[in-house]
């Protein structure tokens, strides 16, 4: 113990923030963003800052590097870089530490590069300005440091622009960037957010190495607990402008200490469990807004351990748990709570009826001039199932479901809805009853509602237009119906969407897509743009009503963990193909196609009770415009058998009546794969 | 904009074009028409004030067109000569002739500068806004359509806006209204000609940007028709934008037709407007002691382009704030 404080003592921290306040001007006067955060990042190590949206993550980066802009002030407290008060710098001394001893890395790659300039110009502008360094010289740096972020092709791409290089590569320049003046803090703001699964995983890599490779501290900010987990060392959970909980990451997400990371943790689904072993506990409620924050502690309203008189009494402190793993929680019930107590059961557990086939589809294909967008689609779904399919951006899967709303036609193949032939039938030729049993859930809950409309007359116009019911009242009544399915209040129908959060939104879209009973409903990454809080609330919800009406569900997404936990069965896309489909558990245990087997283990997981195996994929998707001969996974496939994979399509092997994977690797390897997680036990 | 200010715009505008485009087959009933718009104005005119009490550009910019549209319908009832009367020429302003003050001076025919003024403001004012709300139904249209419908809809819509837009201003005025005759209605297809084309292209931009929302793909798959899209999903979207740019147009419009006037062109003599009274005045203007039969009117119309533009500016700072 006493050999720990004097370690401490003789460090000197890169970064400390001591009681940090910042606040941006509002029209009725300052509006707190930040309050009283408190930061040690020591030489080397790597802090996590994690919260939901509006949490003050991102102002506490701006604020280190001083880009608040005109309306955001610190307004108490200091931050110290090596020592010196960074809040007292000025012009020449800011600007040789910003992009030099400080660099940021943005969560938009392409809005950090010059479109106009090459990828080499802009590298070797930084030790040029930052060093004085000759051209030359700098571009040879330039060069090596290419390589240490693992881009094998560091000549080609010195010379190519912004726009010639795909998301993981431009994200690797980025990082290249700010590593090559050789900073001794790096702040990195949801690096990886814009990045596909795959592709994020390789860069998660690249990040977590930093520290042990340049030692350079960093500053992780990200939404996502499980690529904390993987990147971190220590971690600061936010919440509403406050750390609500710090500490090591091993302690804090083994042992947590605070309501509201608790609820974090129930409300994200893990790798092993359905939602009928262990339905996932969303946390009620939303955040508080900025203007009209609680008294006492700000999670109050929503947390469940909550004492009238004792927590909205007075602000809360920090108070310190384990002093060894720097542990501490500001909550005052922390010695009251029973940590360890398994969370409390979520509704009733009913496995759905799986009744018979409403939708097939069959050898479905669509070809927009030389893209093959979907290639011999053949799946089928019953009524009362969730049928996920799964896939990385450019695999086709939002093209399927245009062909399936009628806004697209396919070339060839069929899709049959109860007997009805859709792959070549305009919505605009669809009556309204096809119509009314096929709706679909939009991906972004800020584009879903028309901002002119009020709620109500949103939901109402498609009650009216599908049919449902005529006469005024009933459609009033019925939209009133159909806000306490997904549990709005009634008198969110006079209101319009900006009053709304993305959660509510996305709730109305839900009420809208089963206004007309539908039979099969289309939703296209429903939860990908929500918080994680929010993500728990809206999956229950689609199961609960799902189950009660037994509606076909088509879940497109690219979460393996939110689809492990709500569907039947899943189909695995790759470039507009099928590499594989079968039910849940079987596409999560052995044998998985190789592609199946990467993006498991790319799937970021928080909870310390699991391990996984690193399979990670070299290269980035191809295009879909000049996709790969033979199997289109074989450029990036670690099994790649050369003269088979490049040149043949891969044949369809069965390994159950459900379970279908399409690989040219032998059956017997396909069976000997290892799984990816693990339980460990503590 | 909520109903009341619109049945408030309605009360104004209806009243002000009825008068100043059909005053003789309105007989008796002209003299009562334009009563009620003189409260109305002043209501819309505290309402503005109220809700724009943010932006002092806006608030200086609608104080300028209140007064305007002020003096407008409340030029029959103000104690004032006939515009057209001649009663003595080349009078400075501040001179009493026969009992009768002349604030503003008299032209070289011995006509009220003060007077003509107050109608000339009525005729820029009326024609002016029905051009550019007339323009505005035609660009937006356009406009909706090549966004949505895209395809041949857009090629055919774009090639004719750029064809219009490839004639200068002025040579496209002259070319309508030597073709269709001089009149008020004339002038009106010529604004819309030049100013269509231009709306339609921000319009379609606007359109484009939404067509690709979330809320129109789900307006599509329920199966609406184009035109409910167009109209219901699209447009009140599109306003915000076009709002701004509308004031912006109202004062392009009104140099427009005070131009055409001074050159002749537009609205004929011998009733008064701001145009007509600067190409009247042009020769007698030459000597500084008569130049205030041009100034009056060449700043009258300036006050008021100037207070169409400093709207646009207030609302685009407003827009921009929140």
């Amino acid at each position: 113990m006493s050999a720990q404080t004097n370690a401490a003592a003789r460090a000197t921290p890169i970064l400390e923030c001591r009681n940090l306040s910042i606040a941006y001007a509002g029209r009725t006067g300052d509006v707190p963003a930040v309050i009283d955060f408190n930061l040690a990042l020591m030489p080397g190590e790597a802090h996590g800052l994690v919260g939901e949206s509006g949490c003050g993550k991102s102002t506490i980066a701006l604020a280190i590097m001083q880009y608040l802009g005109r309306a955001g002030r610190v307004v108490g407290g200091r931050i110290l870089f090596r020592g010196r008060d960074l809040l007292a710098m000025k012009g020449e001394e800011l600007r040789s530490i910003r992009g030099g001893a400080i660099a940021m890395v943005y969560q938009e790659p392409m809005a950090s590069l010059n479109p106009s300039m090459t990828i080499g110009a802009q590298l070797i502008e930084v030790p040029m300005y930052h060093e004085s360094m000759e051209r030359r010289a700098a571009a040879a740096r330039a060069q090596m440091m290419l390589d240490r972020v693992r881009m094998a092709d560091g000549e080609r791409i010195m010379r190519s622009y912004p726009h010639q290089i795909s998301g993981g590569q431009q994200q690797r320049v980025v990082i290249a960037m700010a590593l090559l003046s050789n900073p001794a803090l790096l702040l990195l703001d949801e690096p990886t957010t814009a990045l596909d699964v795959t592709v994020e995983a390789g860069i998660v890599d690249l990040i977590r190495n930093i520290s042990t490779e340049f030692g350079t501290s960093m500053l992780y900010i990200s939404h996502n607990l499980g690529l904390v987990r993987e990147t971190c060392d220590r971690v600061t959970v936010m919440y509403s402008g406050e750390a609500v909980e710090v500490g090591s990451v091993a302690s804090v997400f083994r042992g947590m200490r605070h309501p509201y990371t608790r609820g974090l943790f129930a409300s994200m689904p893990v790798p092993s469990a359905d939602k009928n072993s262990r339905p996932l506990v969303s946390i009620p409620g939303q955040p508080p807004p900025p203007r009209a924050r609680p008294p006492g502690c700000f999670f109050g309203p929503r947390c469940a351990s909550f004492v009238a008189g004792r927590c909205d009494a007075r602000p809360v402190p920090l108070s310190s748990i384990d002093a060894s793993q720097g542990h501490a929680s500001r909550c005052l019930r922390v010695d009251e709570i029973a940590w360890d107590a398994a969370p409390a059961p979520g509704p009733g557990n009913i496995t759905a009826t799986v009744g018979d086939i409403v939708l097939k589809v069959q050898d479905l294909s669509k070809r927009f001039r030389h893209v093959t967008a979907n290639d011999g689609l053949t799946f089928d779904a019953r009524r009362g199932e969730t049928v996920a399919i799964v896939g990385e951006s450019g695999c086709g899967k939002s093209t399927f479901a245009r062909i399936l709303m009628g806004l697209i036609q396919a070339n060839s193949g069929s899709i049959d809805l109860a007997g009805l032939e859709l792959s070549k039938l305009p919505v605009t030729r669809r009556n309204a009853n096809t119509i009314r049993s096929l709706q679909m859930i939009f991906q972004n809950p800020f584009d879903t509602l028309n901002p002119s409309h009020t709620v109500g007359s949103q939901i109402a116009r498609v009650i009216r237009k599908l049919g449902v019911l005529r006469d005024e009242s009933g459609v009033r009544e019925r939209v009133l119906d159909l806000l306490d399915l997904v549990k709005l209040p009634r008198d969110f129908a006079e209101r319009r969407p900006r009053q709304l959060s993305g959660g509510q939104k996305q709730r109305v879209g839900v009420a809208r897509a089963f206004a007309g009973n539908p039979s099969v409903v289309v939703a296209d990454e429903p939860l990908s743009a929500l918080d994680m809080s929010v993500q728990a609330a809206v999956t229950e919800l689609l199961i609960d009503i799902q189950r009660r009406e037994g509606t076909t569900l088509l879940f497109i997404s690219h979460d393996l963990s939110v689809v492990r936990y709500l569907s039947d069965r899943i189909v695995v896309m790759y470039l507009g193909q099928i590499m594989e489909q079968g039910r849940t558990h079987e596409v999560f245990t052995p044998p998985y196609h190789p592609y199946t087997e990467a993006l498991l283990s790319a799937v970021p997981i928080a909870d310390q009770r699991y391990a996984k195996r690193k399979v990670l994929l070299t290269g980035e998707i191809p295009s879909a415009a000049n996709p790969p001969a033979g199997c289109p996974f074989s450029t990036r496939c670690p099994y790649r058998i050369v003269g088979t994979c490049d040149r043949r399509p891969p044949p369809v092997q069965e390994f159950s009546a459900s379970h279908r994977i399409a690989c040219h690797l032998p059956r017997e390897e396909l069976l000997a794969m290892q799984p990816v997680f693990e339980e460990v036990t503590q | 904009m909520n109903s009341r200010v619109v049945i408030l715009l309605a009360l104004i505008w209806f009243p002000l074009t009825a008068y100043v485009m059909f005053r003789s087959a309105l007989g008796a009933l002209a003299n009562y028409l334009l009563l009620p718009a003189i409260p109305s104005v002043i209501v819309l005119y505290v309402l503005a004030l109220r809700s724009w009490r943010e932006s002092w550009v806006a608030i200086v910019g609608v104080s300028l067109v209140s007064f305007w549209l002020l003096m407008a319908v409340a030029a029959p009832y103000l104690p004032l000569v006939d515009p057209n009367k001649p009663l003595v020429p080349f009078l400075a302003p501040g001179g009493v002739r026969h009992g009768i003050l002349f604030l503003l001076g008299s032209d070289m025919r011995g006509r009220d500068v003060l007077s003509r003024t107050v109608w000339g403001c009525q005729r820029v004012l009326v024609w002016g806004i029905t051009a550019t709300s007339v323009a505005y139904a035609v660009g937006a249209g356009c406009g909706l359509i090549a966004g949505y419908l895209g395809g041949w809809w857009d090629e055919f819509v774009s090639f004719a806006s750029n064809v219009l837009l490839s004639f200068p201003v002025m040579v496209l005025f002259i070319l309508v209204l030597n073709l269709l005759g001089q009149s008020g209605f004339n002038i009106i297809i010529a604004v819309t000609c030049s100013s269509a084309p231009v709306i339609m292209r921000i319009v379609r931009g606007l359109a484009l940007d939404a067509k690709s929302r979330d809320y129109i793909q789900a307006a599509q798959t329920r199966g609406e028709h184009p035109l409910w899209i167009m109209l219901v999903e699209l447009l009140p979207n599109v306003r915000g934008p076009i709002i701004v740019d509308a004031s912006l147009r109202l004062g392009y419009t009104t140099v427009a037709i005070t131009t055409l006037t001074f050159l002749g062109l537009g609205l004929q003599p011998p009733d008064p407007d701001w145009g007509l009274m600067i190409k009247e005045a042009a020769t007698a203007a030459l000597l500084w002691k008569y130049s205030y039969m041009m100034i009056v009117p060449a700043l009258s119309v300036s006050s008021l382009i100037l207070g169409f533009n400093l709207i646009a500016d207030g609302l685009r700072e407003m827009s921009l704030r929140d």
